[in-house]
Parts: structure tokens; sequence; C-alpha cells
């Protein structure tokens, strides 16, 4: 065997001082060298436990062979074949607990940089001309609601399995949260609105401004719409509060919030753009996860001085992707450990000017698996602020499941649904996405949109006629 | 998409807009909204849904210029059509059956009455609308109310047309006993410091209130909590939880602050409107 090269090709960025002033995108993407270099250190094990690591099972070892020999549309073939969204996810997968952890390399060096060449290979497909159209085949309508990741990757599915689909979507715009929540300099527009052309090609039809459970309902679909059957991707949208006094100030909001005034509805382009954000010199964000980064890091690119991460537990329980959190560091994010919120105090015209806090130590392990943290007694201490952005998780909207019979959800608002499935309680109503597991990953929720609809062709097919 | 069928002026601020919106149309109810978007780049604005017509697909909206936004719905005419309009939001104004129910109107607020006392008045129940504004020719809709209604009350500050005084002083005659007598349940919809004159008219007397709050929104549909209101102590999404509440347990200084949050930026996309429009005049 030859010998391997112990790093990863690095990926090259942006300069964190220069990058960090502006939304376009901060990861470049590996140059053709770089990629060929990078796929030749895949060992291409027998059994590629790499795969396995995998929510969607790319045949791994197989694209990255490809790459090593150049042959990029048999490479974006394979990718393609297993995961309909490659360029997103090679943007924004947790790698390092998925595939990249279980990567044999590990053992001793590190892992081969798979995500960093799905992006090259999916950044490449990009510039090749689009995949022809095609026209449906099959006679039975199917509805889905939500054009976040599942419902994209659902609806794609099923129009290449010939059935015609619209997708009904709530905002102006479809993406979901890759649309309202990433921000561009970690995925930029263009490369969602080339999914969703891909999608429009291949014959969906994207209805936006349609709330169903309000505009239409469930049951509407398919009884004055003639869908046959319905795949609900309507993600965990509902932003939570901490519940702590000062949370009704001005200048405190959610990362929802904050994070989609500025994506979707363009806020750092006001006022050439009309929404407005109103970002102070002191962001304090709280929570550690994929969200808080974004917001904190778009705090900086809004203009604030200092930005602050704000999380009751430790670096090793934060749930960011390490990326981002390296990424963060880079430009100039501070965090705060350990340290709980209390209390958000303000001034005499109502605005934030500070937060309270208490510090934390860790303590035995939790329901959820990581260190409980508690709170150490007379550690209360003050944070200057001028904006507090919760960041602290979000919960399926109940918009759809308060006006539908018969959907059943769990304590916790998720829509109850098979496994392997997504059959809800519902007949032909399909579920998949943050609906049912509560908000998790994008590679997760594309994987539950296909195979739910694989599943949808199979009851249709089974149905007497 | 939403193509308008039919515009009229009402007052130097406000425009009444027909639009051709079947899908809302046949699902709408009094009480709720819908979002408007008018432009690419343009905001998500929240306005309350006056009446629809569900056999000629048609849904009637009220807009008040008051920022840039609803300036640029403003200058919209029959045929234009308004980019993204979303609906209905937010929950319908429920009322328990066989009272007297008193619709409070306040400027723009007058408009939402429409398809609310319909509804009460055909079930059934005795309805009362008072209408207030400055001077007479700033009353909107007053006319067509009246088949709405039992009886339409119409109050004005300087006594140009009907009662001299505010609103909320005919309405607190009402709950004295007085005219068609004190009411079982009010509705106010207005600008927040009449609503919350409403609320302290009705509070002792412990008439059940309910105020139709406008907080900021963006997306209005409970994602981004934006549009919280504190009612009883409590944080509720306008948009999903709302927009009415019980107006004794909303806590207006909250809301008044928080509508205040972009005062600032509002008036600076106003002036760049402005100016656009003085270059183009030239
Ligand atoms: C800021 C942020 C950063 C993230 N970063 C990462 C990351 O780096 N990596 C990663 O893997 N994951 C990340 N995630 C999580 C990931 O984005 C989600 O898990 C994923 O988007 C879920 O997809 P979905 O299709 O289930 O739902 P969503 O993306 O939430 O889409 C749901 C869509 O349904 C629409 N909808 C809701 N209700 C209705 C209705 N009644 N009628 C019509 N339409 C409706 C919504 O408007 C929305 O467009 C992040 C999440 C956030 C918020
Ligand atoms: S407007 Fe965003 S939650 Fe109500």
């Amino acid at each position: 065997m030859p010998l391997k090269r112990a790093e990863k090709t690095p990926m090259p960025v942006r300069d964190p001082r220069e990058r960090a002033l502006d939304f376009g995108e901060v990861n470049r993407g590996y140059s053709a060298a770089h990629a060929v270099f990078e796929a030749e250190r895949c060992l291409r094990c027998q059994e590629p436990i790499c795969v396995d690591g995998c929510p969607v099972q790319i045949p791994i070892p197989d694209f990255i062979h490809a790459v090593a020999t150049g042959d990029l549309p048999a490479a974006a073939k394979i990718l393609r074949s297993a995961n309909p969204l490659p360029a997103i996810c090679g943007r924004v997968c947790p790698q390092e607990s998925q595939c990249e952890a279980e990567c044999s390399m590990t053992q001793h060096f590190d892992p081969v940089g798979i995500g960093h060449l799905e992006r090259y290979v999916a950044d490449w497909e990009r510039t090749q001309p689009p995949a022809l159209q095609s026209t449906p085949s099959r006679k039975e309508k199917i509805a889905v609601i939500g054009a976040g990741p599942s419902g994209l990757v659902c609806a794609g599915e099923l129009a290449r399995l010939g059935y015609p689909v619209t997708i009904y979507e709530a905002l102006h715009a479809p993406g979901g949260v890759l649309r309202y929540g990433i921000p561009e300099f970690r995925l930029p527009k263009t490369v969602l609105n080339w999914e969703i052309g891909v999608l429009k090609a291949m014959g969906v039809t994207v209805v936006c401004n349609v709330v169903i459970g309000k505009t239409l309902t469930l049951d509407a679909l398919f009884e004055k719409h003639g869908y046959s059957a319905v795949f609900i991707g309507t993600g965990a949208g509902l932003p939570q509060f901490l519940g702590i006094p000062g949370e009704s100030l001005n200048g405190v909001m959610s990362a929802n919030e904050f994070l989609t005034r500025i994506n979707l509805m363009r806020g750092y382009e006001f006022p050439e753009a009309d929404t407005p954000v109103r970002v102070g010199k002191r962001v304090a964000v709280i929570g550690a996860g994929n969200t808080a980064m974004d917001a904190v890091r778009t705090s900086l690119r809004m203009g604030a001085e200092e930005a602050l991460v704000v999380y009751r537990r430790s670096e090793k329980e934060m749930s960011a992707r390490v990326e981002e959190y390296h990424h963060a560091l880079e430009e100039g994010v501070k965090f705060h450990w350990l340290t709980n919120p209390l209390e958000i105090l303000g001034n005499a015209e109502g605005w934030a000017t500070s937060l309270k806090c208490q510090q934390m130590k860790l303590g035995p392990k939790d329901a959820s698996g990581r260190a409980r943290p508690i709170p150490i007694e007379g550690s209360e201490f003050e944070i200057a602020v001028d904006n507090v952005v919760l960041a602290i998780g979000t919960t399926p909207n109940p918009l759809l499941t308060r006006t539908t019979s018969g959907l059943l959800t769990n304590p916790k608002g998720c829509l109850v649904a098979d496994e392997h499935t997504g059959l809800t309680s519902k007949s032909l109503v399909f579920a998949g996405g943050d609906a049912v597991t509560g908000a998790a990953t994008v590679i997760l929720a594309a994987g539950a949109g296909k195979r739910a609809a694989r599943a949808m062709h199979e009851a249709l097919a089974a149905r007497v006629h | 998409m939403a193509r308008i069928l039919e515009t009229r002026r009402l007052t130097p601020v406000t425009k009444y807009f027909r639009l051709d919106a079947p899908l809302i149309a046949a699902s709408a109810k009094p009480g709720q909204f819908v979002m408007l978007r008018v432009r690419e780049g343009g905001e998500r604005i929240p306005i309350t849904i006056a009446d629809y017509d569900r056999a000629a697909g048609t849904l009637t909206i009220v807009v008040q210029e008051v920022g840039a936004t609803t300036q640029r719905v403003c200058a919209l005419e029959a045929g234009d059509e308004i980019l993204d309009v979303v609906g209905p939001l937010g929950s319908p104004i429920e009322i328990p059956p066989g009272g007297h129910v008193c619709g409070v109107g306040g400027g723009f607020g007058s408009a939402a009455l429409l398809c609310l006392m319909h509804q009460f008045t055909e079930r059934g129940d005795r309805t009362t609308a008072i209408l207030g504004a400055r001077s007479k020719d700033l009353l909107i809709l007053v006319d067509e109310l009246r088949p709405h209604c039992n009886n339409v009350e119409v109050c004005t500050d300087d006594g140009s047309a009907g009662f001299k005084g505010f609103v909320t002083q005919r309405l607190a005659q009402l709950v004295a006993g007085e005219g068609p007598g004190r009411p079982d349940h009010v509705v106010a919809i207005g600008p927040m410091a009449m609503m919350r004159a409403v609320a302290e008219t009705t509070r002792e007397a412990k008439v059940k209130t309910l105020v139709s709050m406008d907080p900021l929104m963006v997306d209005g549909t409970g994602m981004c909590g934006g549009c919280r209101v504190t009612v009883g102590g409590k944080a509720q999404f306008a948009c999903v939880d709302g927009p009415c509440f019980d107006a004794h347990q909303v806590d207006f200084d909250v809301a008044m602050r928080r509508n205040k949050q972009y005062v600032k930026e509002e008036k600076q996309a106003l002036e760049r409107l402005a100016c656009r429009a003085a270059r183009e005049a030239h």
C-alpha cells in the first residue's frame, strides 16, 4: 500500500479579518489539484465503515475513487444516487461526527476530507449543463408541505419516480432553514437556488405563500384538491425562550428572528432592502449549537464590536460543527462557558443593557447523556450587552397539527411517524425531517424525505384500483 | 401574487383594496390577518382582514399609510399585483353567541369590523359598532357597516359628526347602560393608545374585552417570536396565539415600547422613499 499523508488537505479559507466584514462565503473550496491530492489519501477499505457513518449511505470510497481518477461525471452520479443535496451537505453536514468519525485513517492520522470532496464534486456539477427536463408519467398527484431539505428531497425523489408533485411553502421563498437560517457566508443562496432549479426542471411545482392548516387544510388537499398522498416536512421552526426576566426588552430576540431578518429578508442590505435589524456594539448569543454560531458570526458581519457566546455547559458539550466553532474563534468570537443567563437588565427606555449570569460547574450526566451543569452559589456577574440573541432550540410549529384531526404528536409536539417509512397516524400522510425528530440536521431531513418518497410510491402502488 | 380588483381612497392616508385571493377568501375568518410583501427585498407586513366574499373569491383589506411599505401598497391601483399575500393567519375571534357585542374601531381599525360585525349580527347577536376619528372626513366605512350592525355610533373629536368626543367616552356611556345598553363583549381594533383606553374603560365594569394587537412581525407564522406580547405576565406570539387577546391581561406598556424598536429605521426608509419620489417627479 502506498504511504498516506497524515494531514487532511486544508480547506482554503478567506482571511478571518476580511471575511468577518462581509457575507461572502468563508470556505473557498478545493481546487482540482487539492481534490485529487486529498482523494488519493483514501485507503479504499474492503469494508468501508465511513459509509455506515453516513445517514444516507453514500458509497464514499467509490465517489472518492472517481475523483482520484479524474472522472467527475461518475463521482457526481454516485453522490447524487445517495444524496440529492450534495453541494449543501458538503458544506453543512457535521462530518466530524458522521462519515469522517468512522474513517479508518483516524486510527493514526486525520480522516479523509470527505465533506470537502463532496462539496468539490457537487460544485463542479453546478458548472455543467443541468439535467434533462422530465414530465410526470403517473396520474396520482402528491403534495409536499414545506420546502425545507426534507420536502425538497422528497419532492425530487417522487418526481424521479414519475409523480406530479406540488410543494406548498408558507414563506415567500423555498428552502426552509437553508433559506432563512443558515447564512450566506456558509451556504450561498446560489447553491440552494440551483438545487431548486433542478427540481423545477424535473417538473416539481413550488407554490409559496400557502400555509397548510391555515390557507388550506390537510384534509382539503385530499378531498378538494385531488392529491393521493401527502408528505409533511414542516420542520421545527418554533423558537424557544428561556422564560427569564427581561426577555421582552428591546434588543432581545430569538436567533430565528435575527437570522430571518438578515437571511430571508436581506436585512444586511437595509435600506436597499426594507427589513431592518438593529445590531448594537455588544451582542451576546445564548446557546452553542450551529444556530448560535451562525447568529454570533452574523452579528460580527452586521457591525458588532464584541460578539459573545454564553453557554451553560462546557466546550465539550457544544453541539455546533467543529469547523464553525474554529471559524468563530478565528473571527474573534469570545466564549463564556459554564455560564447560565439569569436575567436581562435594561435601561429606562426599555433597551437591554446587560446580561446577569451565574457561573456553573459540571455535575453527573443528565437524561441527554451530557454532564449536567450545576450553579455555583454566589457566582453571579453581569456582562454588558446591547443585544441578546437566544439560540436555545426550536420545536415543531403547531400550526398544522392544531388544525388537523387524527395526526398524532408526541409530548414534545413532534409528529409520530414510522421510522422506516415516515407514515404518520393518518393514512397516506407521511412525514420526515425536524417535524418528526425535533431540530436535527439537513442530512437526516434529506434522508427521511427520500425514504418517505419510496414508501409513498409503494403505498400508492399497493392500493387496490 | 394577488391581483387588485378595486381600490378606493377612503381618507388621504387610508385606501381600500379588493383582491383576487380565492384560497384566502375561502378560509378567512373575522379577526385574522394576512402578510403582504410588495417588492423583491421588501418587508413582510401584517394587515387585518376587513372582509371577504367566499363566492367571488375576493378579500378586502384597508391599508393606512404609516411607513414606507404601506406607502408603497397605497401607490398600487386596480389591475396591479401584490407580490406576496399569505393568510389567513392568526386565530379567529371567538365570542359566545347570544349577547350584545360592541365593536370599537379607531382609524383603519373600523375596516376590520366589517366581517366581524356581520358574523355576529347574522347569528342573532345584538351588535353595536362605535367608530371614531378626529373629524368627519376621516371616518371610514360608516355606510358600509350599517347593514351589518344593529347600531352604528359615530364619534369625532371635533364634533363634526355624531358624538363629540372619543370612542371611549361613548363606550363608557354604553357600559353605564345608556343608549343601546351595556355590552356583554367589546372588541377594539385600532391604534394601540385607543385599545389601551378601551381596556381601561371596561376594566372596572368587568365587560369582557378583546383587543387586536399589532406588534412588529417578520414571518407571521410563529417562526421568529418577534411578535410576542405580554399577556397575563406571559409571552404570547400574536401571529399564532392572537392577534386578539384579553384586553385586561395585555401589558400595553411593553407592547408600545416594543413597537418603537425600529422607529429610527422606519423614518430613514420613509425619507428615502420621499427622496426617490422627488427625484422621479423631476
Ligand atoms: C441557523 C441554523 C443553522 C443550522 N446549521 C446546520 C448545519 O450546519 N448542519 C446541519 O446539518 N443542520 C443545520 N441546521 C439544522 C437543519 O437546518 C435542519 O435540521 C433542517 O433544515 C430540517 O429540515 P426540514 O426539511 O425538516 O425543515 P425546515 O428546513 O425547517 O423547513 C420546513 C419548511 O416548512 C415550512 N412550513 C412549516 N409549516 C408549514 C405549513 N403549515 N405549511 C406550509 N409550509 C410550512 C417552513 O416555512 C419551512 O420552509 C441548522 C439550523 C438552523 C436554524
Ligand atoms: S411574526 Fe414571527 S412569530 Fe409571529
